[in-house]
C-alpha cells in the first residue's frame, strides 16, 4: 500500500478535545449520517490519523465518511454549529501532511464518492466525484481512445479531488500540463453550504477564474463534490530515449538542450545512480547501472512525428557526451523504461526504513548546481540522498534516506530539507512544484512569500470561510509563526520579520 | 488627484515605479478615488466603461527575464504586446494562447487583464493556462509577488491566475512571467464544405482523435482547419484529412483573432457566446460565427440579452456583451448568487475601498 502508517512520529498530540465535546460533534454528525459513517474511537479512527507523510501522525477528534452531498452538508452544518474544524480526505496519498487529522476536529473522508457520473465521448469530457482514482478515467474510457492526461506516479491510489487540491502533475505535465490545465469545472460546497460550480463546461466561466483558484487550495476553500475533466485523444505512438551520463551536469545539459532544440517532450524524467540501483533491486527496467546519471525522454504524437523527434533528441543526447542511448523498440519496452521511474518511491523505500521526499522546483539552468549542493548536503548531514525527478519543468525529488529508529535522524533530515529548500528559493524557484505545502512545509512559506503575501492569501481563505474551518493551519503560515520561525534561523543578523512580536 | 505618469526624471530602469505607484494607490484608497488603470487603451470597449483617474501603465515597459532554454519569459506590464512577440519569435518561440491585440498599443497587462485567447486557445490553453507568475499592487497599495519563474509551483493559492480575466479589479498588474512554447515547424490550413452543425460535430471528432489541430472555425459553410506540428506531422494529417489546402491560411486566422473579418465589420453589438465545444447550434436570428472548434461563437446584431443568456445557459454556456449595444442588461453572464457573494469578498479581499477599474467586470 502506499499510505501505510507504519511508524510513530514526533507529533505531540495538542489541543485534543474534550471528550464531551467530541461525544457531542459525533452525536450531531450521527443525527444526519448513516451510524457506520461516523467514527468516533480510537481503532476506528487510526487509518486516517496520517497520509503519505507518515513521520506526521495525530488522530481526528471524529471522522464522518459522507456518501451524497446532502451528508456533506448535514457535516458541514455541524461543524459550523459546534465550530469543529474540517479537514477533507482522498485517498491519504498527499506527501505534505494537506489531510493530516487535527485532534479537536472533522475528518471528512470523500471515498464513498466514487462514480464515474458520465463520459462525453464527443466533446472529450467527464464527470466524476471526487473519491475516483486518478488511473480508474483514463481506464474507463481507453475504449474511446481517449485518456486523462496528468499522471502522478501514484495514479492508481490518489483520487481526483485530491488531485484538484494539490494540483497534481505527472511525468507528462511538461507537455500536457497539470491538473489545472486539464480540469473543466470543479462542483464544490462552501463552508456556508453553498453548491457552485466553478468553472463551466465550456472552455471559461464569467467573472474571476475561481477554478485556478481551488485548483491547489489544498481543501482551504471549499468542499470538492464533483470535477469535470477534459479527456485527451490517446497518441497515435510513443516512444522513450533512454541516456546514459557519466555525470549529473551533463545530464543537465542534455535536458537543456533538448528544449533548446525546440522540442517539448512528453516526459523528460532524470534518475542518479543510487535511484537506479535501487529500482533495478525491485523492478527490472533494465537501467544502465553504471551511469552517474540516466535521462528518459518520451516522445508522443503521430508515427512521423515521433520517429522525427527521437531521432533529434538522440543527437541532442550524444552531443552532451551521453555514453550509452537506447529507444523502446515497442511499447511493452517503452512500458518497461517507465516502470522503473514510476516505481522509484516504493524501491527507494525498499533499501531505507524512511524516506524523506522534496518538492523542490528550480529554473532548469541551476540543475547542476542545485544537485552539487544537494550531494555536499548529504555528506554534511551524513545522509543518503537518491535522486529522481521531472527534469524536464525543472521539479526535483531528493529522496532523503533515513531511520527513524535512530536517535536524531528524523531531526537531521528535517534540517537536510530545509536547506535544501531555501537553495530552491534563493536560485529563482519554489519549495512546492506538485506536492503541496500542506503542514510539511508551513515554515518554509515564510522564508517563499512577504508578510504583504500572506496576509493576502488569508484575506483570499477568508472571503470563503471567514471563520477559518476548512482545513485550518495548513498552506498559509500565521504571521506568528513566521516571526517563531524567524527568531529560529536569524540569517546574516537580519530578521525577515522585524515588526512583529517574538518570544 | 492627479493621475499617475511615471516621472520622465526616473532612471531608464524605472526602479521607483512601483513604490511610487504603491503611493499613489495608497492615497488614492484613502481618498477613495478610482482608479482606471491604462495599458494602450485598445481594450476600452470590453467590459463596462471605465472610470476614474488613469494610471498609465504604458511606460512602465520592457523584458525583464528571456531565456529561451527555460520556456519562460518575464515582462513589465506596459511592454507592448507586439514587442514580446517580436522578442519571442527571434527564437522561434510564441505565446501558445495567440492573443488577439485589438490594435497597435495593446500591452502584456492589458492581454492579461482581459484574458483573452485566440485561434489556438482549444487546442494549446488559455491565456490563464500560460501565466506563471504576477506582481501586482493590490487595492490597499501593497507590492506582492505571487506564483514565479519556474514552471511548476504550488506554493500558496495561484494568485497569478486569478488575475487573469480580472480586468484590473482586484490587482494593477506590474511584472508577469509566462511559459512560453516553441513555434510549431510546419502549419496548413484546409477547408471544408460543411454547414453549422455538421462542422462543429467534426471538429469535435478530430479533436478526439491524435491529429495536431491548433486552430478549428466556421463561417458561411465553410470550416478551416489548422494542423501544426513537426512538417511530417502536418503532412500526415493533411493527407488524412483530405480538404482544400488555403493559400491565404494565415491571414485568415489573423484577421479572425483581430476581428478584422468582414463578419466583425457591421458595426453593429457583438456578442460572444462561450459554449461546451460540441454543443448544438443556439438558433439566433442573426449569422454566427464559430471558433476555437464550437467553443466560441460569436453573433453579430441586437439581441434580447436575458433571452439569450437563458438558452445559452440552458446549454451549459454563457453570453458576453463583446463590444457594443445596451450594456444596462450587464456586459457578462449574471453570477448565481453564492457565487456572486464569494466574488464580492474577493473583491474586497484585494481591493476594500473598491477604488481599481470600478464597474468595469461587474458592479463593483
Ligand atoms: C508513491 C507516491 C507517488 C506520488 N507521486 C506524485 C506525482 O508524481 N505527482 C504529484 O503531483 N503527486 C504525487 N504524489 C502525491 C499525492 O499522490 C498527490 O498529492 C495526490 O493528489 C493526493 O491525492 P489523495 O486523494 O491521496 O489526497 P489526500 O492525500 O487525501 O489529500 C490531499 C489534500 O487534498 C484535500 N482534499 C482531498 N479530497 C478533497 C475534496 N474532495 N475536497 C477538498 N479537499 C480535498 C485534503 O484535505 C488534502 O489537503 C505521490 C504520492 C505517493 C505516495
Amino acid at each position: 500500500m502506499l499510505n501505510h502508517c507504519g511508524y510513530h512520529g514526533p507529533m505531540e498530540e495538542k489541543n485534543i478535545a474534550s471528550a464531551p465535546k467530541r461525544l457531542a460533534v459525533a452525536n450531531a454528525l450521527a443525527a444526519s449520517l448513516p451510524g457506520t459513517s461516523v467514527l468516533a474511537d480510537r481503532e476506528s479512527l487510526k487509518p486516517y490519523e496520517c497520509d503519505g507523510l507518515s513521520a506526521y501522525r495525530q488522530p481526528p477528534m471524529v471522522a464522518a465518511i459522507p456518501a451524497n452531498e446532502t451528508e456533506v452538508a448535514a457535516a458541514l452544518a455541524v461543524a459550523r454549529r459546534t465550530a469543529t474544524p474540517v479537514v477533507a480526505r482522498g485517498s491519504g496519498t498527499g506527501l505534505s501532511g494537506g489531510a493530516l487529522p487535527l485532534a479537536d476536529g472533522i475528518l471528512l473522508s470523500m471515498a464513498k464518492f466514487d462514480k464515474i457520473v458520465s463520459i462525453d465521448a464527443v466533446s472529450r469530457t467527464a464527470r466524476v466525484q471526487p473519491g475516483v482514482r486518478n488511473l480508474r478515467i483514463s481506464e474507463a474510457v481507453a475504449h474511446l481512445g481517449l485518456y486523462y492526461a496528468p499522471d502522478p506516479s501514484s495514479q492508481i491510489a490518489c483520487s481526483i479531488g485530491g488531485n484538484v487540491a494539490e494540483n497534481s502533475g505527472g511525468v507528462h505535465c511538461l507537455k500536457y500540463g497539470l491538473t489545472v490545465h486539464n480540469v473543466l469545472k470543479v462542483r464544490a460546497m462552501t463552508i456556508d453550504g453553498d453548491v457552485v460550480d466553478l468553472g463551466s463546461e465550456a472552455l471559461d466561466s464569467p467573472g474571476y477564474d475561481l477554478l485556478a483558484l481551488v485548483t491547489g487550495s489544498e481543501g482551504l476553500l471549499a468542499i470538492t463534490l464533483e470535477v469535470t475533466v477534459k479527456l485527451l485523444a490517446k497518441p497515435e505512438a510513443a516512444q522513450v530515449v533512454m541516456a546514459s551520463f557519466p555525470d549529473v551536469e551533463s545530464a543537465g545539459d542534455a535536458v537543456a538542450g533538448v528544449i533548446g532544440a525546440g522540442i517539448v517532450p512528453a516526459g523528460l524524467e532524470m534518475m542518479d545512480r543510487l535511484a537506479t540501483r535501487a529500482v533495478e533491486g525491485f523492478v527490472n527496467a533494465g537501467y544502465d547501472l553504471e551511469a552517474a546519471a540516466i535521462l528518459l525522454a518520451e516522445s508522443d504524437g503521430t508515427r512521423e512525428e515521433v520517429a522525427e523527434e527521437t531521432a533529434r533528441m538522440i543527437e541532442v543526447m550524444k552531443a552532451n557526451g551521453c555514453t550509452r542511448v537506447a529507444c523502446s523498440a515497442n511499447d511493452a519496452e517503452r512500458l518497461r523504461f517507465w516502470s522503473g521511474r514510476k516505481a522509484a518511491f516504493p524501491a527507494v523505500g525498499r533499501i531505507s526504513p524512511d524516506y524523506y521526499c522534496i518538492d523542490g522546483s528550480i529554473p532548469r539552468r541551476s540543475l547542476a548546481l542545485v544537485l552539487r549542493r544537494t550531494e555536499e548536503m548529504s555528506v554534511k548531514y551524513g545522509l543518503r540522498c537518491a535522486n529522481v525527478f521531472h527534469a524536464g519543468d525543472g521539479n526535483l525529488h531528493p529522496l532523503i534516506l533515513y531511520d527513524a529508529n535512530v536517535p536524531g535522524e528524523l531531526a537531521r533530515t528535517e534540517a537536510f530539507a530545509s536547506e535544501l529548500l531555501e537553495l530552491c528559493i534563493e536560485v529563482g524557484g519554489t519549495i512546492t512544484g506538485e506536492h503541496g505545502v500542506g503542514i510539511e512545509k508551513i515554515n518554509q512559506m515564510c522564508t517563499q512569500f512577504r508578510p504583504g503575501e500572506l496576509t493576502q492569501f488569508h484575506a483570499i481563505k477568508a472571503a470563503f470561510d471567514p471563520e477559518g474551518l476548512l482545513n485550518p493551519g495548513k498552506m498559509v503560515p500565521t504571521l506568528h509563526r513566521c516571526a517563531e520561525y524567524g527568531a529560529m534561523r536569524v540569517a546574516g543578523g537580519k530578521l525577515p520579520f522585524p515588526d512583529l512580536p517574538r518570544f | 488627484m492627479g493621475g499617475f505618469l511615471a516621472p520622465t526624471f526616473l532612471d531608464s530602469e524605472m526602479s521607483d515605479f512601483i513604490p511610487q505607484l504603491c503611493d499613489h494607490v495608497r492615497r488614492s484608497a484613502e481618498a477613495k478615488t478610482r482608479l482606471r488603470i491604462r495599458g494602450g487603451s485598445t481594450k476600452d470597449f470590453y467590459g463596462g466603461a471605465p472610470t476614474g483617474v488613469a494610471v498609465e501603465m504604458g511606460a512602465y515597459a520592457g523584458i525583464i527575464a528571456y531565456e529561451p532554454r527555460e520556456l519562460v519569459l518575464t515582462v513589465k506590464a506596459g511592454t507592448r504586446l507586439s514587442e514580446v512577440e517580436a522578442a519571442l519569435a527571434a527564437e522561434r518561440q510564441m505565446l501558445a494562447f495567440e492573443p488577439p491585440h485589438f490594435g497597435e498599443g495593446a500591452t502584456i497587462g492589458g492581454t492579461v487583464a482581459a484574458g483573452f485567447s485566440g485561434p489556438r486557445r482549444p487546442y494549446a490553453g488559455s491565456a490563464r493556462d500560460f501565466v506563471l507568475g504576477a506582481r501586482i499592487v493590490n487595492g490597499k497599495g501593497e507590492d506582492l509577488s505571487f506564483g514565479g519563474r519556474v514552471i511548476k509551483n504550488v506554493a500558496g493559492y495561484d494568485v497569478s491566475r486569478l488575475m487573469t480575466g480580472a480586468l484590473g479589479t482586484l490587482g494593477i498588474l506590474t511584472e508577469l512571467s509566462f511559459k512560453v512554447l516553441p513555434r510549431p515547424a510546419a502549419h496548413v490550413t484546409l477547408a471544408f464544405q460543411l454547414e453549422a452543425p455538421q462542422a462543429v460535430e467534426q471538429a469535435n471528432l478530430w479533436a478526439g482523435q491524435p491529429l495536431p489541430l491548433s486552430a478549428a472555425a466556421w463561417q458561411e459553410g465553410v470550416l478551416r482547419v489548422r494542423l501544426s506540428g513537426a512538417e511530417s506531422a502536418v503532412k500526415a494529417a493533411t493527407a488524412r484529412l483530405g480538404g482544400d489546402a488555403m493559400r491565404d491560411g494565415d491571414a485568415f486566422w489573423k484577421d479572425l483573432r483581430e476581428h478584422r473579418l468582414p463578419f466583425f465589420r457591421a458595426g453593429l453589438p457583438l456578442w460572444r457566446l462561450s459554449l461546451p465545444q460540441a454543443a448544438a447550434p443556439i438558433p439566433t436570428p442573426h449569422a454566427q460565427l464559430i471558433d476555437w472548434g464550437g467553443g466560441q461563437r460569436w453573433v453579430s446584431g441586437e439581441l434580447d440579452a436575458v433571452a439569450l443568456r437563458a438558452s445559452v445557459a440552458a446549454a451549459g454556456g454563457h453570453a458576453t456583451l463583446f463590444r457594443g449595444g445596451d450594456k444596462s442588461q450587464g456586459v457578462f453572464h449574471p453570477l448565481q448568487p453564492a457565487l456572486a457573494k464569494i466574488h464580492k469578498r474577493l473583491k474586497e479581499a484585494f481591493d476594500p475601498a473598491g477604488i481599481l477599474n470600478h464597474g468595469r467586470l461587474y458592479d463593483f
